[in-house]
This record gives structure tokens, C-alpha cells and sequence, in this order.
């Protein structure tokens, strides 16, 4: 159904968004504890970074459809 | 009612009475004073004129022997008187010419005793005879009033007998009669000659006393004077009747006269009565020999017309033969004639009747033949417009079938597939393009899948609206996560009827999505599912692509409710076109 769709994509954007983000807080934390002797900055960085790209994938998530890829393109053509 | 019976009763017996003889003499024999009704009633009691035939001819021959033995009888007894008479005749004669002794006066006494016993026995013979032959002619009276002919013979021969008895008994009569007077004369002779004795007796006796009357056996006995005295009384005696003889023969003539005259009389008479009784006799022969006569006559006659009636009857039958065989032969000549011309007439009018009859028939025939090929054809036009009109209604059927599958949508279940239905409507309109044309237009989502109901595209909507007023600003060119987030804000502080009226026609305001939502919201309240997806297409951008699956469900059930209601119309109106009217 096409009104589920704005939903999967905004559930998959979460879940996505959670793993980043908690993927890159792990990693900051990992690397700020490992490599940079627990400062804050990775652990931020990571999140942001995490953040940053869950932010992105949703968005390109939600804008997929308005986006037409190469391959459809050739196909329509 | 008792006097009725009574009534009743008196005259049948009357009438009975007048029927049967015997019995009118049985009850006048037995009831007194019926004999004074009856007599009243029917006058005198009739002859026993129903004596049988053979009863009175028994009779006539019984009274015929018993006549005929009394007249033997009478017969017999007048001869043997007249035997008797003779023998005292000839007796006397002899006592009288011979001299006299007592032995035969002895006898003559015996031969008179003989003769009076045989006269009474021959008077009472005859008397007998004559009765039995009274009797007989009585019966022959009576016989001869029966007239009839089979005893005619019997009667003559009877009457025959009778005359020949009658003669007979008449001539023994006669007979006995004339030796009666010549026993007469005889006995007046000796009457006389008696007298005489006695008068010589008495006078002798007068004379002398003594003398016996026997004298002659005298002569021995007499004396002289005695002797004289009768001599001389025989003397005087002799001259007495001397004297005696003269005169007698003086008177001689005139007593001779006399005597003739008195002979001539009696002769007359006795030949007066012979002559009547031998004229009787030979009238009653002769009435006899013409009975005798005219009954050989008539039985020659008889036997003649016999004979002449049988050749007549012999001759007329042959003439009737003749004529029945002519007649016959005219008759049956007629009669075939008659019998041809019926027949020929009955054959015309069978043949015409036949004809008739066939062309009736013939006529009937192609009537029939015509109305059952009428028949024939409006059943096969029936059959036709049967069949149309079922197929019609399988069509209806079927058509009223899919659009129950239609209904058969729940809440948030589509319906069955159509596609039996669908197929079922397909089976039933082959013949049909538009039908075909129409069941082929069906969507094929919802031949497989079905389609769903307006009331779940209703709800469905209702939580669509929700996410298509936030998506509301999200199109192609702005569809970053910001604008999702304004979107969302202007979602949650944007308030819009919840269904507000479409106008007849959408100018530009109307195509914000959130009056575009509120229309469609609106119409499909109003069961308005066209116009609501009309609305709904005019959402652009991402609030067309939520709706996006909507409105093909939409449009699918729209098409698909188009389609069976095209069907539905038109298997109505085919149905109502082959329905025929009462």
C-alpha cells in the first residue's frame, strides 16, 4: 500500500538513524576510548557523524522516488 | 265394502253357473232358492247339451241291446204265448172233438195255466219292449238333435233296429193276437159246447139225479127209465135242436150276413190297422231306406266332394304354386330392382359421404397441419424467445451474481475474485458483443484479487487523510526532511472542515489538499466515490503518491462497479426486452 510506504521508509529511517547513531557513539566511544584517550570530541563526532549520516539516508530515503537513477532512466528510454 | 263382496260374489257364481252346467246344478241342488236366481238370472238350465259325442253315443248303443234284448225277449215271450195258445187251441179242439177225459181236461187246464202265465209274460215283455223301445227312439230324438254327422250312421242303423224290432215285436203281436181269437172262437166253441154239456148235464141231472156227470161211462149203470127218460130227453133234445138248426138255418143267412157284415167290419178295421201299421211300417222303412239312402249318398257325396276338393285344393295349390312362383318372380325382380336403386343410391351417398368425409378430413388435415405448423413455429419462436429470455435471465442472473460478489466485501476484505462470476457472465452472453466486450472490460485486479468496498476505501481514506495533510507540502522539489518536519507542523496547526461541499467547478484555490481532502472526505460520505477520487487526483506530489494505491483501488472498484452496472443495465434491459407481457 502506498500510504504504508511513508511509514516503512520513516520506521527504517529510525531504525537506521538508531544504528548510526548508536553505531557511531560506539565507535566514538571505542575510538575515544581507544585512540583519543576518552575525550568527548569522538564520541560527539561519531554521533554526529552517525547522526549525520541516518539524517542523510532518511532523506534520501523519503526522496527516492522523486530521484530517477540511471538504471530506470536507460530502462524508460 | 262387504256389500260389495257379497255382491261380487253372487255374480260370479252367477256367471260361472251360465258357464259351467254342472255346477249351476251342483249349487241349485245344494243351495235353496238358487235355482229360483239362477233361473232368473239366465233362464231355464240348458240340456246337458254338453254330454259329450261318445257319452250319447254309448248311450243310443246301450238302450240300443238293452231294447234289442227286451224286444228278443218280448219276442221270444209273445212266441212262446203264442205257442201256448196254439197248444191250448189245438188242446181244446182236441178235448172237444175227442170225447171227453180228465186227463185232458187236466191238460187242457195246464195248457190254459201255460197259456195265461205266457200271455202275461209276453204282455209284460211287450210292455218291457215297448218301453226299451220308447226309449230307444227318445235317445235317437236326441241323438238326431245333436246333428251331428259322425253319428248319423250309428242313429240310422239304431233307427233301422228299431223299425226292425217294432215289426217284428208287431208281427209276433198279430200273430199272437189272431191265435188269441182263433183261440177265442176256439174257446167260445167250447164254451158253448160246454154250455151245452152243462145243459144237457143239468137237464140230465134234472132228470136224474144220480147221474153223474161223466155220462159216458154211464151206460152200465142206467136203468131203463132212466134210460127212456134219457132217451127221451135226447130225443126232445134232438128235435129242440132240430128245431134249433132250422131256425139258425132260416136266420142262417141274415146271421151270415150279419157276421160278414160284422166280419167285414172287423176286417176293415184289423185291415185298416194293418194297413196303418204296415203303411207306418213301410214309411218308417221307407223314411229308413231314404235315411239309409241319402246317408250312402252323402257319404258318396262326401267321399265325391272330397276327392272333387282335393283335386280342387291340388288344382289350386298348383295354381297358387303358379301364381306364387310368378308373383315370386315379380316380386324379386321388383325387390332387386329396389334393392339396386337403394344400393346404388347408398353407394352414391356412401361414395359422396366418403368424399365428403375425406375432404372434411383433407380440410381438417391442413388445418390442422397449418395450426400445428403454427404451433410448431410460435413454440419454436417460444423456444427462441424462451431461450432469449433465459439466456436474458442467466445473463440477469449472472450479472445480479457478480454484483453480489460485489457486496461481498468486508470491512477491510476485498471481495472474492470476480473471476467466476465474471466467467459465469462470460458463459451466459456469448452471443452478446456488448456484454463481451463488457465482462472483457473488467479490470483484471479485480477478476483475481476483487475489489473493495466503499465503505473500506471510506475508512481507508479516513486514515489516508491524516498522512496526506502531512506529506501535504512534500513534492518533487520539496521533499527534505525539513519539509517533512513543516509539513508536519502545518498538518498538526491546520484546521479544515472535516468535509465541506465540493463546487460544481474546482477553480484554483480548491486544489490545496487539504480542501481537496476535505471535498473527497465530503462526497465519500455522500457515497460519492467517483467524485471523491476525482478530487483525490488532483493531489500532486507526495500526497498523491500516499494516495496513489487509494485511488487505483478506488478507480478499480469504480471501473469494476461501472462495468457490472453497464451489465446489470443491459441484462435488464434484454431481460425486459424477451420478458413477454401477460
Amino acid at each position: 500500500m502506498s500510504e504504508k510506504e511513508l511509514g516503512k521508509k520513516w520506521d527504517r529511517c529510525l531504525a537506521d538513524s538508531a544504528i548510526k547513531l548508536g553505531t557511531g557513539l560506539g565507535l566514538g566511544i571505542v575510538f575515544s576510548v581507544l585512540f583519543f584517550k576518552r575525550h568527548t570530541w569522538p564520541i560527539s563526532f561519531g554521533s554526529g557523524v552517525g547522526l549525520g549520516m541516518a539524517y542523510a539516508n532518511c532523506q534520501n530515503d523519503l526522496r527516492s522516488h522523486y530521484l530517477q537513477h540511471r538504471s530506470k532512466k536507460v530502462t524508460h528510454t | 265394502a262387504g256389500l260389495v263382496t257379497v255382491g261380487g260374489g253372487i255374480g260370479g257364481t252367477i256367471l260361472y253357473a251360465k258357464w259351467d252346467n254342472k255346477f249351476r246344478a251342483a249349487v241349485e241342488n245344494n243351495v235353496p232358492y238358487s235355482d229360483w236366481l239362477l233361473g232368473l238370472a239366465l233362464g231355464p238350465p240348458s240340456p246337458k247339451s254338453g254330454l259329450p259325442i261318445k257319452k250319447q253315443v254309448r248311450i243310443l248303443e246301450e238302450s240300443l241291446t238293452s231294447s234289442a234284448k227286451a224286444t228278443l225277449q218280448a219276442i221270444g215271450a209273445q212266441e212262446a204265448a203264442l205257442q201256448a195258445i196254439t197248444r191250448h187251441t189245438l188242446k181244446l179242439k182236441e178235448a172237444m172233438e175227442a170225447e171227453e177225459k180228465s186227463a185232458q181236461w187236466k191238460d187242457l187246464e195246464a195248457a190254459l195255466a201255460d197259456r195265461t202265465g205266457a200271455v202275461n209274460d209276453a204282455e209284460t215283455a211287450l210292455s218291457k219292449a215297448n218301453e226299451a223301445l220308447d226309449s230307444l227312439k227318445s235317445v235317437i230324438d236326441k241323438s238326431k238333435g245333436l246333428k251331428v254327422s259322425a253319428v248319423r250312421p250309428l242313429v240310422l242303423a239304431a233307427e233301422e233296429n228299431l223299425h226292425n224290432m217294432v215289426v217284428d215285436l208287431d208281427k209276433v203281436v198279430t200273430k199272437v193276437h189272431s191265435a188269441e181269437s182263433e183261440a177265442k172262437i176256439v174257446s167260445q166253441y167250447s164254451e158253448l159246447v160246454n154250455e151245452a154239456k152243462q145243459q144237457f148235464q143239468r137237464e140230465v141231472s134234472s132228470l136224474t139225479p144220480e147221474i153223474q156227470a161223466n155220462w159216458k161211462g154211464l151206460t152200465g149203470k142206467l136203468s131203463s127209465d132212466d134210460l127212456n127218460a134219457l132217451i127221451a130227453h135226447a130225443h126232445r133234445r134232438i128235435d129242440q135242436l132240430n128245431r134249433e138248426l132250422a131256425e139258425q138255418r132260416v136266420r142262417e143267412q141274415i146271421h151270415i150276413d150279419a157276421a160278414l157284415e160284422q166280419q167285414k167290419l172287423e176286417d176293415q178295421k184289423a185291415l185298416e190297422k194293418a194297413v196303418s201299421t204296415a203303411l207306418q211300417h213301410i214309411k218308417e222303412e221307407a223314411r229308413l231306406e231314404q235315411e239309409r239312402k241319402l246317408s250312402e249318398l252323402r257319404e258318396v257325396m262326401e267321399a265325391e266332394m272330397r276327392t272333387q276338393l282335393r283335386r280342387q285344393a291340388a288344382a289350386h295349390t298348383d295354381h297358387v304354386r303358379d301364381v306364387l312362383k310368378v308373383q315370386e318372380q315379380e316380386l324379386r325382380v321388383d325387390a332387386e330392382q329396389v334393392l339396386s336403386s337403394k344400393m346404388l343410391e347408398q353407394e352414391t351417398r356412401y361414395r359422396q359421404l366418403s368424399q365428403e368425409q375425406l375432404d372434411n378430413f383433407t380440410l381438417d388435415m391442413n388445418t390442422a397441419y397449418a395450426r400445428l405448423k403454427g404451433m410448431e413455429e410460435a413454440i419454436d419462436s417460444h423456444v427462441v424467445a424462451e431461450e432469449e429470455a433465459r439466456k436474458a435471465h442467466q445473463l440477469w442472473l449472472s450479472v445480479e451474481a457478480l454484483n453480489y460478489t460485489l457486496k461481498t466485501a468486508n470491512a477491510d476484505i476485498p471481495t472474492v475474485p470476480l473471476e467466476g462470476a465474471a466467467q459465469a457472465v462470460r458463459d451466459s452472453c456469448h452471443d452478446s458483443d456488448f456484454a463481451l466486450a463488457l465482462s472483457s472490460a473488467l479490470p483484471e485486479e479485480s477478476l483475481h484479487r476483487g475489489v473493495y468496498s466503499e465503505a473500506s476505501l471510506r475508512a481507508r481514506f479516513n486514515s489516508l487523510r491524516s498522512l496526506a495533510r502531512r506529506v501535504a507540502l512534500i513534492d518533487e522539489s520539496h521533499n527534505s526532511l525539513y519539509q517533512y518536519f513543516l509539513s508536519y507542523l502545518q498538518a498538526a496547526l491546520l484546521f479544515e472542515e472535516k468535509q465541506e461541499a465540493p463546487p460544481a467547478q474546482l477553480c484554483s484555490e480548491d486544489l490545496d489538499p487539504f480542501k481537496l481532502l476535505s471535498y473527497a472526505s465530503y462526497c465519500l460520505e455522500h457515497g460519492d466515490l467517483e467524485l471523491a477520487a476525482k478530487l483525490v487526483n488532483q493531489l500532486r506530489g507526495e500526497a498523491r503518491r500516499v494516495v496513489e494505491d487509494w485511488l487505483t483501488e478506488a478507480r478499480l472498484t469504480l471501473e469494476t462497479r461501472q462495468v457490472v452496472s453497464l451489465l446489470s443495465a443491459y441484462a435488464n434491459a434484454v431481460g425486459l426486452g424477451t420478458t413477454q407481457a401477460p
